[in-house]
C-alpha cells in the first residue's frame, strides 16, 4: 500500500526527516510514536503533499504509483486521506456541503453525520466555533464520506473527552474496516501520544520516531508500554 | 487606476458625457423587448414571468413600461404622477436628502425622468415581493429617477429592485434618488441588484427613516463590471426599538471603482443597527464603507467589512466607523482584508477538490451572506453569477 525509501524532508529550510523507510501493507494499520518536534507530524504532511515539505532525497510509493512529487489533490484522489488536528475555518461553507463535496456529490456523509449523532451540526459553517471533539468528528465524517485506501491521522484521540472517544473509536474502526478480518483493504496510520486510541483500534504494528528517524519498529501495544515505563530514550535503543 | 474625486468639476464632468434620458429612445410596450434584453433583467432579479411576485414597476430609459400592482393595500404609481395626485407628495418630496447635496441630486430635481412610489396601507402585509426595475435601453443616456417608498404603520413589504442597462451597451448614468419611510412597527425589505455594463456611473442618493419599532432591510448586490458606483445609503432610526440591516455583496472585476457602504444613526433608546459587506476585488478598486453613530441610550449596533482579494492588481479599503455620543451604547466591527488563506485551499484539495475548485468553493461561501427574504430563483441567479464572476477572473 505504502512504501517509502530513505526520504529526507526539510521544512523552512531545515532538516527535519532524516532517511524514513516504512512499509505499510494492505489493511494494516500502524501508530507513529514520537516526542513533540520528532518529525511525525512532518511525515504525515509530506506523504498527504502538503506544500512547505520539501522532499530532498527518497521516494514515496502509494498503490505502485509513484506520488513523490504528486499534486496534494492527485494524492487524495489516489486514494489518500488525512485527519487535520487543527482544521481551519471555512466561512459560509456549510458541513453538509463540506461532505458532499468530500463524497464526490454523494449523501453517505449526511447519512453517517445523523447516524453518529451529528445533524445538528450539517448547517453549521465548517469548524467554526467546533470544540477539539467536534472538529475530530468532522474530520471522520469528511474522511467517511471521501472513503480513502489509506488514512493518515494526527492524534485523533486528542481533545475528546472519554465519552467521545467511544464514537471517534467507532468511526476509525467503520474507517480501517476492522470489522473485516479477511480481504480488509483499508489501512491506517496514526499518530499518537496517549495510547488511548489503541483501547480502542487495534495497530498491527508501531514505530517511535527520535529526531527525524526512525528508531524502533514492533508490536505497538509492547513499544507504548515501554515507552509508558522508560521513556523515548531507553526506546531508541530498541530492544523489539 | 481610477481615482473618485467628488469635486464639483467631477460631477460635471460626468453629467456632462451624457444625454438626458427623455432625448432617448422610448418604449411604451413590454413586448418591445427582446428575449435577450428578458433574459438580461432576469438576471438582475427582474422576472417578468414571475408568479410569486405582486407586482412589476418596469422604466426604460424615461418611461414607464410598466406599472402595476395586484395587491389592493399596495400602492404604485410612475412618480411623475403621483406628485400630481398627491399635491406634491409634501411630506416626503425631498424630505431626507437635501435636493442641493450635489450635481447629481440638483440634475434629478431640475430633471426628473420618472421613478416609482410605492405604498403598503397601514396593516397591509404582503408575503411576496414587488419587483422594480430601472432600465438604462440606449447608449451614453443619464436616467435621473427618484423614487419613494412608505410603510404605513404595521405593514409589511419587500421590494427587489434590479438596475441594469441593455445587454449590448457599454456607457450610461444612472442617478436614482431614494426616499423610504418606514413607519411605527413597518418592515420593508429591500433588495437591490446591480448589474450594469463597463463604463456605466452609478450616483444612488438614498435617505431612510425608521419609526418606532420598525424594521428596514437592505441587500445589495453587485457582481458585475461598472466603471464606477458611489452610493452611501443613510438609514436614521427616530423611534425606539428601531432597526436596520444593511447586507452588501460586492464584486469588482478590474476597471471597476466602487465606492459603497452604509451609514446607520441610532438616534431613540433601544434600537439596533448591522452592517455587514463582503467585497471581493478582481482588480477593482472597491471603498467599503461602515458608519454607525449611537445617539441614545441602550443602542446595539455592529458592522462587518470583509475583503478578499482574488488578483495581484486591485484595492479594498475598508473604512469601519463608529461614533458614540452618549456613554450607553454597545458598537463594535470588525473588518479584515486579505487573500484566500493557502491552508484552506489545502484543506479542500486533500480532500480530493482541485485547486480551482477549492478556490470557488472558498469564494462561494465568503459571498454567501444570509440575505433574508431573497426568493429561490434569485438565489440561484446569484449563485450562478458568483459562478461565472468567478470562472471568468
Amino acid at each position: 500500500m505504502l512504501h517509502i525509501e530513505d526520504l529526507w524532508v526539510d521544512v523552512h529550510g531545515k532538516e527535519v526527516l532524516k532517511g524514513i523507510d516504512m512499509h505499510l501493507g494492505k489493511g494494516e494499520t500502524h501508530c507513529l510514536f514520537g516526542r513533540n518536534g520528532s518529525g511525525k507530524t512532518t511525515l504525515l504532511m509530506t506523504i498527504m503533499g502538503f506544500d512547505g515539505y520539501e522532499v530532498q532525497h527518497g521516494k514515496i510509493t502509494f498503490k505502485g504509483s509513484d506520488i513523490t512529487y504528486m499534486p496534494l489533490n492527485e494524492r487524495a484522489k489516489l486514494g489518500l486521506g488525512l485527519s487535520f488536528q487543527r482544521p481551519p475555518t471555512l466561512r459560509g461553507v456549510k458541513l453538509r456541503d463540506m461532505l458532499r463535496l468530500c463524497g464526490n456529490g454523494t449523501d453517505k456523509g449526511l447519512q453517517l453525520a445523523i447516524e453518529y449523532g451529528f445533524e445538528t451540526f450539517l448547517e453549521r459553517e465548517v469548524n467554526l466555533g467546533f470544540s477539539g471533539g467536534e472538529i475530530k468528528k468532522s474530520e471522520l465524517l469528511q474522511l467517511l464520506s471521501q472513503n480513502p485506501d489509506l488514512t493518515l491521522l494526527d492524534e485523533p484521540e486528542s481533545g475528546v473527552d472519554v465519552e467521545n472517544l467511544n464514537v471517534i473509536g467507532d468511526m476509525i474502526r467503520r474507517l480501517l474496516e476492522k470489522d473485516k478480518h479477511r480481504n480488509r483493504t483499508k489501512s491506517g496510520l496514526i499518530i499518537t501520544h496517549t495510547g488511548f486510541i489503541l483501547n480502542y483500534v487495534t495497530a498491527d504494528k508501531g514505530h517511535v520516531m527520535l529526531d527525524g528517524k526512525i528508531v524502533c519498529h514492533g508490536n505497538p501495544i509492547d513499544i507504548f508500554e515501554r515507552i509508558q515505563q522508560n521513556g523515548y530514550e531507553e526506546c531508541a535503543k530498541c530492544q523489539f | 487606476m481610477p481615482v473618485l474625486n467628488n469635486t464639483r468639476e467631477n460631477e460635471e464632468d460626468i453629467l456632462k458625457q451624457f444625454k438626458p434620458a427623455n432625448r432617448a429612445q422610448v418604449v411604451t410596450n413590454l413586448s418591445e423587448l427582446d428575449k435577450e434584453e428578458i433574459l438580461r433583467l432576469k438576471k438582475t432579479g427582474v422576472d417578468l414571468d414571475a408568479k410569486n411576485r405582486i407586482g412589476t414597476f418596469l422604466q426604460t430609459n424615461c418611461g414607464v413600461v410598466s406599472c402595476n400592482c395586484e395587491v389592493k393595500g399596495v400602492e404604485m404609481l410612475p412618480i411623475t404622477e403621483a406628485l400630481k395626485s398627491y399635491d406634491g407628495l409634501k411630506d416626503y418630496y425631498w424630505k431626507l436628502i437635501d435636493p442641493d447635496k450635489d450635481a447629481f441630486t440638483r440634475e434629478t430635481r431640475d430633471h426628473l425622468d420618472n421613478g416609482y412610489f410605492i405604498r403598503a396601507k397601514a396593516g397591509q402585509k404582503v408575503v411576496y415581493p414587488l419587483q422594480t426595475c430601472l432600465y438604462i435601453r440606449n447608449d451614453k443616456v443619464a436616467q435621473r429617477v427618484h423614487n419613494i417608498v412608505v410603510a404605513e404603520e404595521g405593514s409589511e413589504l419587500h421590494i427587489i429592485t434590479g438596475c441594469t442597462t441593455h445587454p449590448h451597451l457599454t456607457s450610461g448614468l444612472h442617478i436614482g434618488i431614494s426616499e423610504f419611510y418606514v413607519k411605527k412597527d413597518a418592515k420593508l425589505i429591500f433588495t437591490m441588484v446591480h448589474n450594469w455594463a463597463e463604463e456605466v456611473y452609478v450616483r444612488p442618493r438614498t435617505a431612510i427613516v425608521v419609526e418606532e419599532g420598525g424594521t428596514f432591510l437592505s441587500n445589495y448586490v453587485s457582481l458585475k463590471g461598472v466603471k464606477s458606483v458611489q452610493a452611501f445609503p443613510t438609514c436614521t432610526l427616530k423611534g425606539k426599538g428601531a432597526i436596520a440591516r444593511f447586507n452588501s455583496v460586492i464584486v469588482a472585476p478590474e476597471g471597476s471603482h466602487i465606492d459603497t457602504g452604509s451609514r446607520i444613526v441610532l438616534e431613540a433608546p433601544e434600537t439596533r443597527g448591522e452592517i455587514i459587506s463582503r467585497t471581493i476585488s478582481y482588480g477593482g478598486h472597491i471603498v467599503a464603507r461602515g458608519h454607525l453613530v449611537g445617539k441614545a441610550p441602550e443602542i446595539k449596533a455592529h458592522l462587518e467589512c470583509q475583503g478578499l482579494m482574488l488578483a495581484e492588481k486591485g484595492v479594498i479599503h475598508a473604512i469601519p466607523e463608529l461614533e458614540a455620543h452618549v456613554a450607553d451604547v454597545d458598537m463594535s466591527h470588525e473588518a479584515a482584508v486579505g487573500k484566500i488563506a493557502k491552508e484552506e485551499i489545502e484543506y479542500l484539495m486533500a480532500r480530493g477538490l482541485s485547486e480551482e475548485e477549492a478556490t470557488s468553493t472558498i469564494v462561494r461561501g465568503f459571498l454567501n451572506v444570509k440575505i433574508e427574504g431573497l426568493p429561490k430563483e434569485l438565489d440561484e441567479e446569484l449563485q450562478q453569477a458568483v459562478e461565472e464572476c468567478h470562472k471568468g477572473m
